[in-house]
């Protein structure tokens, strides 16, 4: 068991701090009621430290208070995409000892999403933040679609040149339109029975691993990944995929 | 005001080539009209509604011709034929075309100058109404001291009633302009949709009721507040002109309208683009929109300083574009953004020397400064401070049109506090620094200044380059933003056609008359 608790300036003091909008005025009345949001959320000893009137009848808090529970790190347990990490000449390797043809990766920034710096990101030549893109790789075939790519354009384009790996990149999250975006896109492949015959990897600002899995991706990549990331991950399991009987 | 002393022959001839640039795509526009310029002009003319299955008149209207007339020579003769052999006006005829009881396509078109009188009471109406809104608009403001700067802020909630709530709350907080985002996916509608909308993707559909109702809340603050806040959209994508004839209709007052953005960032075909700016141009010149330009958004594509020129060379063509389509100094609100990586050693100074240097070459174009976003971070503690920084920009160089930064931007759109906090933010260093160009100045050939010389010299050798091919090549060549388009692709092309030598607008032919 490891317990914890967040920390402001000292151990196990349990201090967090809030910000919040309310449509009340920042009178009395609004302070309590900032007051107790904090106390209904189980927090002990809440100050309010600000309350500003920003609008008619809406008024703004910066709230300070500390939790009462420990968290027991023991406990948590996340599936990550990746577990290891490799560099583009590593991966390269792998790519060469295992495979006697080129691996085929088909990316896009898919529907009405419009943000291509993501797939860029992950599939150009020039890559970003010093990590070479897939188009680089020896022993990939990558194909950058673009964006605003309709699924329907995406599955046939990847027909066209077998895709092994497909990455679909999704940036607005507003109204969940990446959820419908997304999910339509499993449903098309899979009318189309492709799903199983290839990778299916998603990406973008707000993607987790656990989301894709849920919607029923291979992977899902947030901030901070590369194309090693995603490269590895997806020749890991192609290679787990051919041992299969 | 003038501290880099940059060389004037340099501008100069980057305004040169910049023309024969411009005056190069001009040549094609001459001869093409689109689909949508010519719905424009049905909307000029008094067009609107939509039939059961929400098409627009004006698309059904144009969709005829087009697939059974001959759009070659022009929506007007077309309108003006078929209202002329009805007998109808035009709310009766719009009735009777919904029903399916007329149509456009007659037996023969009639004369020019049959069509010319038919059409001008209507034309005339839509002319006046413009008229009166830009003498409502200038009624407003000639009560207040002008401002250096204009604080803008964006909602984008999705429906247009929760937008007015944060709209007004924005301009009581201080803001001086309210933008309202278009939905997701709107630049590549081929048709503007229809009422009020209360669904969105992040952002409010632009429709011409929607402008209505964002128009009357700010006319109420306006007054509450002594302050006339001005109203902001999107004439972009498939339908930029239209977008523009619906605000010159509604006082709107400022537009953004990129004369290449649909080409790079949203893959609408390069004819079609040139030929609707030129259009949507001149419509917001005879309204007085400003227009704002979308050289911001090149700088999160590609690198900030290696690419700056490239915004300055574009601000030069997007500039002359202005200036054929009508669009005095005044009107040209020519883009530009602080995106420079935080973490470089001296960005700031960077930042400083690429907004001074754009407050000098365009000293009478309300220039648009565009805040941190690219290397914003969920930290927003972090973002609060890039915001400052930029803050402190503006109020050195005397930006017109200040888009505020978010400290949320790298995580939805603006709530209501992170709207006023910005608003706060601002508002703090206007105050506090309110002197300091008077006070500090640029010392004399040190890193700002020789950053600005260079960033100008680069730019005049992009559009020499430029000039020596094509616009359109150099956009095929990904010249701007890095981003590649071929001349025959992407959206729209199809609506793109060759005027026949009788072709006719209705509205340009009123205006050259009324010039
Ligand atoms: C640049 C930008 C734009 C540019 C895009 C230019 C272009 N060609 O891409 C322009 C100006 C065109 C733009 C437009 C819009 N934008 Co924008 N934009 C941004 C901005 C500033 C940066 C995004 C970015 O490039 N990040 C850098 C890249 C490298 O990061 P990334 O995408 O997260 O990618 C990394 C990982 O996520 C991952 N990854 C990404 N994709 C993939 C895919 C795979 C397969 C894998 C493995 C990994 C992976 O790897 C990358 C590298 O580590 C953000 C704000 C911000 N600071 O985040 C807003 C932002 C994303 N935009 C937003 C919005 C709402 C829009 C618009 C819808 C606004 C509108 N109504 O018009 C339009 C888009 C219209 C449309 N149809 O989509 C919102 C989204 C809110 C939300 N969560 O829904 C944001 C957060 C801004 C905001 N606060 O409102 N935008």
């Amino acid at each position: 068991m490891k317990l914890i608790r967040p920390y402001g300036d000292t151990s196990h003091d349990g201090k967090i701090q809030l910000s919040f909008t309310l449509p009340v005025h920042a009178d009395g009345q609004g302070i309590e009621a900032a007051k107790r949001l904090a106390t209904q959320l189980g927090l002990l000893n809440p100050q309010v430290v600000h309350a500003e009137d920003i609008h008619e009848g809406y008024a703004f808090f910066v709230v300070y208070a500390s939790v009462k529970f420990d968290l027991d790190l023991d406990q948590i347990h996340v599936e990550e995409a990746l577990t290891e990490r490799k560099s583009r000449e590593e991966i390269e390797v792998i790519l060469q000892e295992n495979f006697d043809r080129e691996l085929v990766f088909v990316g896009a920034s898919t529907g009405s999403d419009a943000h291509t710096v993501g797939i860029d990101a992950i599939m150009n030549m020039k890559g970003f933040a010093g990590h070479y893109g897939l188009e680089r790789y020896r022993g990939i075939r990558a194909y950058n679609l673009g964006s605003q790519v309709k699924n329907e354009d995406f599955i046939r384009f990847a027909k066209k040149v077998n895709a092994d790996v497909l990455l679909v990149s999704q940036t607005v999250t507003q109204k969940d339109v990446h959820i419908r975006n997304m999910v339509e896109l499993v449903e098309l492949l899979e009318a189309e029975k492709m799903r199983e015959r290839v990778i299916l990897i998603a990406g973008g600002a707000r993607i987790t691993h656990e989301l894709a899995k849920e919607l029923g991706y291979d992977a899902g990549f947030g901030p901070k990944s590369y194309a090693e990331d995603v490269a590895l991950y997806a020749i890991n399991r192609m290679i787990a995929n051919k041992s299969k009987p | 005001m003038n501290q880099f002393h940059l060389d004037p022959s340099i501008i100069e001839t980057c305004r040169q080539d910049a023309f024969l640039i411009a005056d190069e795509v001009l040549s094609m526009v001459e001869q093409h009209s689109t689909v949508s310029v010519e719905r424009s002009v049905l909307r000029l003319i008094g067009v609107d509604g939509v039939n059961d299955l929400l098409e627009p008149l004006p698309n059904m209207m144009v969709d005829e011709v087009y697939h059974h007339g001959d759009l070659s020579k022009g929506i007007s003769r077309y309108l003006a034929s078929a209202l002329f052999q009805s007998g109808l006006n035009l709310t009766e005829f719009q009735q009777a075309y919904l029903k399916g009881q007329v149509q456009l396509i007659t037996p023969h078109l009639e004369d020019l100058d049959t069509c010319r009188n038919v059409l001008k009471p209507y034309l005339q109406k839509t002319f006046d109404r413009i008229a009166k809104n830009r003498d409502t608009r200038h009624r407003f403001l000639e009560k207040e001291t002008p401002r250096t700067t204009d604080l803008y802020v964006i909602v984008a909630t999705g429906n247009i009633h929760e937008d007015v709530i944060q709209a007004k709350a924005a301009a009581k907080a201080g803001a001086d302009i309210i933008a309202v985002i278009r939905s997701t996916g709107q630049s590549l509608l081929d048709y503007v949709p229809y009422g009020i909308t209360t669904e969105g993707f992040g952002g409010t559909y632009a429709t011409q009721a929607n402008f209505q109702i964002m128009r009357k809340a700010l006319d109420e603050v306006s007054k509450e507040e002594g302050r006339y806040i001005k109203l902001v959209n999107y004439a972009s994508g498939l339908c930029m002109p239209e977008i523009a004839a619906m605000a010159a209709i509604e006082r709107l007052d400022v537009l953004l309208n990129d004369s290449m953005y649909g080409i790079i960032f949203r893959d609408i075909n390069m004819k079609r683009t040139f030929i609707d700016q030129h259009f949507s141009r001149m419509i917001n010149a005879k309204a007085g929109i400003i227009i704002n330009t979308g050289e911001d958004n090149y700088l999160t594509t590609s690198d900030a300083i290696e690419e700056a020129h490239t915004v300055l060379a574009s601000q030069f063509i997007n500039e002359q574009f202005a200036f054929a389509a009508g669009l005095p100094e005044e009107l040209m609100g020519l883009g530009h953004a602080f995106e420079i990586d935080p973490s470089v050693e001296n960005s700031f100074l960077y930042e400083l020397a690429q907004a001074q240097m754009a407050r000098e070459i365009f000293p009478n174009a309300p220039l648009k400064y565009m805040p941190p976003t690219k290397h914003v971070t969920g930290n927003i503690f972090r973002a609060y401070q890039q915001n400052t920084l930029f803050n402190i920009v503006t109020q050195y160089t005397s930006q017109s049109i200040h888009l505020l930064g978010m400290m949320t931007e790298a995580i939805h759109t603006p709530f209501l506090q992170d709207r006023y906090l910005a608003i706060q933010n601002a508002k703090m260093i206007q105050t506090s620094m309110k002197s300091i160009s008077e006070e500090l100045v640029i010392k004399e050939d040190g890193l700002m200044a020789n950053r600005a010389k260079k960033v100008l010299e680069d730019a005049s050798l992009l559009l020499k380059q430029v000039k020596e091919s094509t616009l359109f090549q150099a956009l095929e060549q990904g010249v701007f933003a890095g981003v590649k388009r071929p001349q025959d692709g992407g959206k729209g092309l199809d609506g793109v056609f060759q005027k026949s030598p009788d072709y006719w607008n209705a509205a340009l032919d009123l205006w050259e008359v009324s010039r």
